[in-house]
């Protein structure tokens, strides 16, 4: 499948995210923020980083780019999104995924190996995991807090919604310990470890992280 | 010309870490008697022309879509005299 990542100025993890891409078995397709067109792509997934310096709030200003009326139309007739880390916080503030992130709890930026447990494996980006099954993969960020009103929480939890749960220590504050979640139709993901840096065996804590990027290959031939 | 501001504060049911973070650094000032502190964000939008009831309805519009995210924020509008 060809897989668009988007980079906005002040991506980080675009080229990670591309990498990951090729590994999980896909052709990758460059997207810039300014584009009006997504180049024929099959998927699009919006990476970490610091866009546009984090300024107003967090994805606030990315979510008005161009690209992201595109990717906003799209994500409505299926294609699947996935928003990891400032990716999440630009779903949200595309009104694409409920909620919002805020600042960590404790006030620091966390960087560690995070465990996980895929609560969902259904969605377009998990299906190549067990429901239930834990793994684990890089946490990095300052603003990883997700928030939302408690309607909205139990219907994330009583719909299946949650992607990912955090385990061991809440490293952000995130309530009911929620790490990723997705939209009713299971084609938008949003993440806030990062699993695109967990691909390769020689760097970061193992290939757990692989399963995002072959989830479409697998929903794709099933 | 003439100023209006957009306040914009978290929902009271949100934390704030950063007003926390306010919070307790006052009474290591030796600033005492402070129970609660919230953090928010001032815009101070320069218009052209006459504040008149679109000018004002285009504002909100502004502050609902850009200024603050609903999910977590709330916001005020009113009008400034300009110095």
């Amino acid at each position: 499948m060809k897989i668009g990542v988007v980079t906005f100025p002040g991506s980080l993890d675009d080229a990670d995210a591309q990498r990951a891409v090729r590994i999980g078995g896909h052709e990758v397709v460059a997207l810039w923020h300014g584009d009006h067109d997504l180049r024929g792509v099959d998927a699009v997934v919006l990476p970490g980083g610091f866009s546009y310096g984090d300024y107003l709030r967090c994805g606030a200003i990315s979510r008005f780019a161009p690209v992201m009326t595109e990717v906003v139309d799209a994500a409505g007739r299926g294609m699947p999104v996935l928003g990891i880390c400032n990716g999440f916080q630009i779903l949200c503030e595309s009104h694409l995924l409920p909620g919002a992130l805020i600042r960590n709890d404790h006030r620091r930026f966390v960087c560690r190996d995070q465990r996980l447990r895929i609560e969902n494996a259904s969605t377009a980006w998990t299906s190549a995991y067990d429901e239930g099954e834990e793994i684990t993969v890089v946490l990095k960020n300052g603003e990883g807090g997700f928030v939302a009103d408690e309607a909205m929480l139990d219907r994330l939890e009583g719909e299946g919604l949650v992607v990912a749960r955090y385990l061991d220590d809440n490293p952000n504050g995130s309530l009911r310990g929620i790490a990723g979640i997705t939209n009713e139709r299971g084609n938008v993901v949003g993440l806030m470890p990062h699993p695109e840096h967990a691909v390769e065996a020689l760097t970061g804590s193992g290939t757990d992280g692989l399963g995002f990027f072959t989830s479409l290959a697998a929903a794709a031939f099933a | 010309m003439a100023r209006v501001v957009v306040d914009v504060m978290p929902k009271p049911e949100i934390l704030d870490p950063q007003g926390k973070a306010v919070l307790g650094a006052l009474p290591r000032l030796g600033f005492a008697g402070v129970s609660d502190v919230r953090q928010g964000k001032r815009f101070e939008l320069e218009v052209d022309g006459e504040v008149t009831d679109e000018v004002l309805a285009s504002v909100e519009q502004m502050a609902a879509t850009l200024l603050s995210n609903p999910v977590i924020e709330t916001f005020t509008v009113h009008v400034e005299a300009s110095a």
